[in-house]
Formats: C-alpha cells, structure tokens, sequence
C-alpha cells in the first residue's frame, strides 16, 4: 500500500515536471556573448537581454508556452547541451553550417552576417581580404564558421589563425600588435569598435565582408517537429514585422535582413551555406591534430627545460644561499604553488601586456616553466638533502672546494634521487600545458575541442586526443618506475 | 725528528658533556699508532678534528708544520695545505656512490691535483693493483665486497700521496684473514715514511699491528 501510493507520488511529480516544461519554453545561449545577443540586464543581472532574447521570447508566445526561461551555456557546447536536453532550443548567434544541419535539427535562418576583417588603421591600405594576410596573424573565436575559414587560408594563403576563447581579446591583442587581424562576424565587429571609441583608434574594419553567414536556431535532432513549428513561428514574424521590429531595436537592421527574409519566405526551406566542406571525416583531422600534438610536446619540452634551470638556481639558493636570498626564494615558492597556475598564466599574457607585449607560445613556455621551477625547486632541495653527510665529508677531505663538491659529487647524486619525480613531472606538465589554449595556443586538447564541436561528437575525437597523450604519457611513466628501480639509494 | 702529527691536550664537549678530556698524542713518518679504547670514547671524534671536519675546544693539533686551534672549523679554501697532508679512511668507506671504482681514486687526482684523465688513471690503475684490487676498476662500489670497498677507500685516500693516513675502525667488517692482510698493507704504507693513525677497538690487531698503542679511557 505504502510503496503504490509512493509510486503515485512518484508519477506524478514527474507529470508534474513535463507539464511544467510544457508551459515554458526552455532555451540556451551564452549570455558572455553578451549585447546585441545575449547579456545580462543591468538593471536586473538575473534577467538576460538582447535580440535572440526577445526571438526566443516571441516564439515561446507563439507556441502558446506561458515564458520562455533561459539556461546559461557555454556557446562552443550549445550542440552538445541542447542533444543531452538540458534545454530544448538553443539561440546565441548560433551559426548555419553543414555539419550543425547534418547533426541537430536546425531552423531557417533569421538573421545574416557578415564575415568581416578588422585590421590596424595603417593596415587599412594594404590589406583587403585574407590573401592580403600572408603569413600574418589572423585571430578569431574558436569552434567558429570564422576559424574553419582561417584555417582553410592558412594552407592556400599562408596566414597564421589564432583562436581566442572570447571576443574581447582579439580586438585587444589587434590593438597591441600582437595580431595583424581579426575576423569575425559584422555584429561583434561594430561592437568592439564602439567599445574602442569609435574608427580610426586602434582599429577599422573592413567595409568588403570575408563572407556571408547565418543565425540560427538549434534543437535536438529528435525534435524536428518542434522545429518545424519553431521555423512557422520564425516565418510569421518575418511576415508580420516583429522580427524586423526586434533587429531594429537593437540597432543590427539593415537591408541584407530584408533580402533574407525574403528569400527565405519564396524558398520555404533555408538554403544551405555554400562553400563549407561537407563531409568530415577523422582522417582530414589526422594532420592537425598531429600538429597540435607536437605543439603540445615543444610547450611541454621547453617549459620543462626553464622549470629545470630556474629550479636548480631557486634550489641552490635555498641550500647555499644567505638568509635573505632563502627567504626570498621560499617566498617565490609557495606564491607560485598557492595561487592556480590559469590565473599565472594571465597575469603573464594580459596581465603584463601594458609593460611587455609577450608572444602567446612564449608567454605559454613561461607561465609553465615559472610555475613548474617552484615545483622541481623542492624536488632538487629534497634530493641536495638527501646525499649522504659522509659522502659530502669525504669529497672535502680530498680537498674538493665546496663548487666541486657539488659539481662532482653532491650534484651528480642528488640527482639520482631527482630523476624519477622530475619525470613524473613532466607528465604532469604534458597535460597542464593544456591549460594555454586560454592564451590561444591551439595544442592538443584545444584542437580536439574544435574538432568535437565541428563534428558535434566527442566519442571519437576524444578516444583520439586520450591515445595521442597516453602514447607520449605512458613511455615517461615507464621510464620513471625504471630510474626509481635502477637508482635507489644503496642500503 | 720532528713528529708527523701532534695532538695536544684536545678537548672535544658537546653540550657541555666532555667527548675529548686533553688528548696528547705523537705519530712520527713510519709510524703505525694504534688508538684504543671502547666504543663512544671520542676515537672518531679525535680523527675528524684531525681532518678539520669538526671543531675543537681546547688544545692543538699540527700537521706537519699546519696548525689547527680550538674554535670554528676554518673555510675550505684555508684548509688546503691540511687537505694535501691528510687522508681519512671511513669507517663505512663512503665511497662515492655515482663514481667506479676507479673514478673514486682519479678523482682528487684530476680535480685537486691538476692531472690529465690519463695520467690520473694510470696513477689510480697502479695504486689499486698495489692494494690488491686492481682487477675491480671498472666496478661501482655497490658491488664491491667490504673488504674490496676498504682498499678501494684506501686508495682514494692515498691518492694524492698524504704523509699522514687516519682510519677508523678498519677491522670493523673484515673476518680473520683479512685481518691479516690489512695489516700487511698498513705496514707497507709505512714502510713507505707514512705516518697511520688507527682508530680501533681490537685489541688484537692494536697488538698485533701497531707500534704504539694510546689507550682512551672514558
């Protein structure tokens, strides 16, 4: 009795829970991208606003939905979200490609972009697409329409695409010289520029876009009659002028989204964006993540070689060094091991920016090398500790100077004991170097990401990136357990 | 002639407890001194204020005209002249654990003394066939019996040629027979005008082996 009335209970709080997502409309977009997209209202940050805001609002209406509730999500994870159900539309400048048609249930495009380019003012003459960037420096968002473009010119025209995790730093680094370019879409573009105060400082953009794209809506591949409802709705407001009345509102009309919407209306079905592949298969991704890949070990190696010299000079001064100077290095050690090495790795990027516009993959090899030194600082002063008294006393009563005592003998011992920790180190350091992809270094992990979003799968592309670490992983671990064996300190 | 190494009235405390009570003792070149007494009697602390490992309280100890006074252990750099006159034999040998056995012997030679590498091995070649181990060059002292790793410890004592050997304890891990063959070897190196002062605590090889025994009582 009691479990069936359990069961009733059960039922019907979860008929409960479905007729409550019947009465919203549950929808996702990435309120980072902020205005005229998504953002967070200033007058109320609990509430977002913005052009796909009252879209998603007035199709919510339509429907016949009593409110249309917004989930936070990351944009890059839009596809995968909206496939798990986390909500049912997804709705943030989301991009038309192929393989978004191909994988998601995907509506008629509502809004037209443009693809543009924004480069530094005295740039303005010579440069006038991306022929024009000839082994240049050309950023953009990742997991984008605009990345696939970069990255198809760099092998027909030799540019080099960066990809940023947002849309601020790209215009910031134009600005700064650190990048020839960026390329992204009209909206963010013109947005940046206002934030910049205006042409002619720091940057323009070009007026010949790149090319052309289109917004739209995602759902879950099994919600295809939804979309066709969700696509009536669109229609009916590009008839009857609310969508017109939206755009306008938010300052991003012009007449590319008449023309549009004409099309789209004769046509009836969107048409496809030309010009993107087709079909993707793993092995058009083989090169690049063999790329990535040795990207990856060049950050690691190099790292791990500033993180060894540091290391031994911090670990010196520790065991040879004046009180001050141990004291100062103490200090340097624990800073660097209490505070999250991400946070390293933007104060040195951004942070630094205004004093010493560093390269990313040299900011990337510092950032990793500063912070792993404080780690084999400790392993070094531990195995300098660890050399035996006696050995150290009869080196002096050779007649050794304390300089040779460590070159020959008290060097060459500790590390012994060095060896097999630095080696896990260092395969500790493989998989953090991960971490500066945020400072758009595209290495292994962050050109997986691409390729999971592209594909809108991340069964295989992560089999892949897992199989690419543990092949250079593992070795290193074997490595470390035989020196640990060999060279254990005699009984 | 004048003695080799002069110890007087050393006084070694540690916590104020005395370790060494005013220790007076004499080695003349050729000499074999033996230096008994029971275990924690201040035998090894007497060796490493001769080798300026340890500092001292009260007395003096010369070394072939160098003299060490009571107070801090001096700098490295103003221990050279002491470094050339002495060497020390471990009791556990120490034995530089990285290095052959052939390298624990070339070492001073090469870094101290300012010898090419081959010269050096051919000195250390020689000096460990002298002592019976010339077979176990290319050996880490790992593998090295007790017995092997002392004459191999002997050796890189004696390679940069110090007038005056300390050991201490060296019977400690030999069986009979080797015994006596230790101290063959020691009177050998006196024969050669050394002077050896030997730390020990058997009677029988003090007996046996030394000219002159200084007894250490607690």
């Amino acid at each position: 009795m009691k479990k069936s009335i359990g069961l009733a209970l059960c039922l019907s709080a979860t008929l409960g829970a479905q007729s409550a997502s019947r009465r919203e409309l549950v929808w996702g977009g990435d309120a980072e991208g902020g205005a005229p997209f998504v953002e967070a209202d200033p007058a109320d940050p609990s509430r977002v606003r913005g052009f796909d805001v009252e879209i998603a609002e007035r199709i919510a209406r339509a429907l016949g939905r009593q409110a249309a509730r917004f989930v936070q999500v990351q944009w890059s994870s839009i596809d995968q979200s909206v496939e798990r159900g986390d909500f049912t539309l997804g709705l943030s400048g989301v991009e038309d490609t192929p393989v978004r048609r191909a994988r998601h249930a995907v509506t008629i495009p509502y809004f037209e972009f443009r693809e543009v380019l924004a480069v530094r003012p005295e740039d303005a003459g010579r440069i006038h697409g991306l022929a024009d960037l000839r082994g240049r420096r050309v950023a953009t968002l990742g997991a984008t329409m605009a990345y696939d473009m970069l990255v198809a010119a760099r092998d027909s025209t030799g540019l080099i695409p960066l990809s940023y995790d947002d849309d601020v730093h790209p215009y910031a680094d134009l600005v700064a010289g650190r990048v020839d370019a960026v390329l992204l879409d009209h909206i963010i573009a013109q947005r940046a520029l206002r934030r910049a105060g205006g042409s002619g400082r720091g940057f323009v953009i070009l007026a010949q876009p790149v090319a052309l794209g289109h917004y739209v809506g995602v759902l879950a591949r099994a919600d295809s009659v939804l979309r066709d409802s969700v696509d009536a709705v669109l229609r009916e407001a590009m008839r009857d002028g609310t969508l017109e009345q939206i755009f306008r509102r938010w300052n991003v009309w012009d007449q590319s989204q008449g023309a549009l919407f004409e099309r789209v209306l004769r046509i009836g079905r969107a048409a496809k964006a030309a010009g993107a592949p087709t079909s993707f298969q793993i092995v058009a991704y083989l090169p690049s993540l063999a790329r990535a890949a040795a990207v990856t070990l060049l950050v690691s190696i190099l790292s791990m070689a500033l993180a060894v010299i540091v290391g031994l000079a911090l670990a010196s001064a520790r065991v040879y060094g004046p009180g001050w100077l141990r004291v100062a290095t103490t200090l340097y050690v624990e800073l660097i091991r209490g505070t999250p090495l991400l946070l390293q790795l933007f104060v040195i990027y951004y942070g630094l920016a205004g004093v010493v516009r560093l390269p990313a993959f040299l900011a990337a090899v510092l950032a990793l090398g500063l912070n792993y030194a404080a780690y084999e600082a400790e392993i070094y002063r531990g195995a300098l500790d660890a050399v035996p008294r006696s050995q150290l006393e009869a080196a002096r009563t050779l007649g050794l100077s304390e300089l040779q005592i460590l070159r020959l003998v008290r060097g060459p011992q500790a590390l012994r004991f060095a060896l097999a920790p630095m080696t896990n180190d260092f395969v500790a350091l493989l998989k953090d170097s991960s971490l500066v992809s945020v400072i758009t270094v595209v290495e292994l992990t962050k050109q997986t990401a691409i390729y999971a979003t592209n594909i809108g799968s991340w069964v295989i592309p992560g089999a892949l990136c897992a199989a690419v670490y543990l092949a250079m992983s593992l070795p290193l671990a074997r490595l470390a357990r035989r020196l640990e064996r060999r060279w254990r300190p005699a009984a | 002639m004048s003695a080799l190494l002069v110890i007087d009235r050393l006084s070694v405390r540690y916590d104020s407890r005395d370790v060494l009570r005013a220790l007076s003792l004499e080695v003349a070149r050729g000499e074999i001194v033996a230096l008994m007494g029971p275990s924690g009697v201040g035998k090894s602390t007497a060796l490493r204020a001769v080798a300026a490992l340890q500092p001292f309280d009260d007395g003096r100890i010369v070394v072939d005209g160098f003299a060490l006074a009571p107070g801090p252990v001096p700098p490295e750099s103003r221990l050279v002249p002491l470094r050339r006159r002495v060497g020390l034999v471990f009791q556990a040998h120490a034995l530089f654990a990285h290095l052959t056995a052939l390298d624990n012997v070339t070492l001073a030679l090469r870094h101290v003394l300012g010898q090419t590498r081959s010269l050096a091995e051919t000195v250390a070649t020689q000096l460990l066939a002298s002592l019976e181990v010339g077979s176990r060059a290319s050996a880490w002292p790992s593998q090295l019996s007790g017995g092997e790793a002392q004459r191999v410890a002997i050796a890189r004592a004696l390679a940069p040629n110090p007038p005056l050997l300390l050991m201490d304890e060296p019977t400690a891990a030999l069986d009979p027979a080797r015994r006596t063959a230790l101290g063959t070897t020691l009177r050998h190196l006196s024969e050669q005008g050394r002077g050896l002062l030997i730390a020990t605590h058997d009677t029988e090889f003090a007996r046996g082996h030394a000219d002159r025994v200084v007894q250490l009582t607690v």
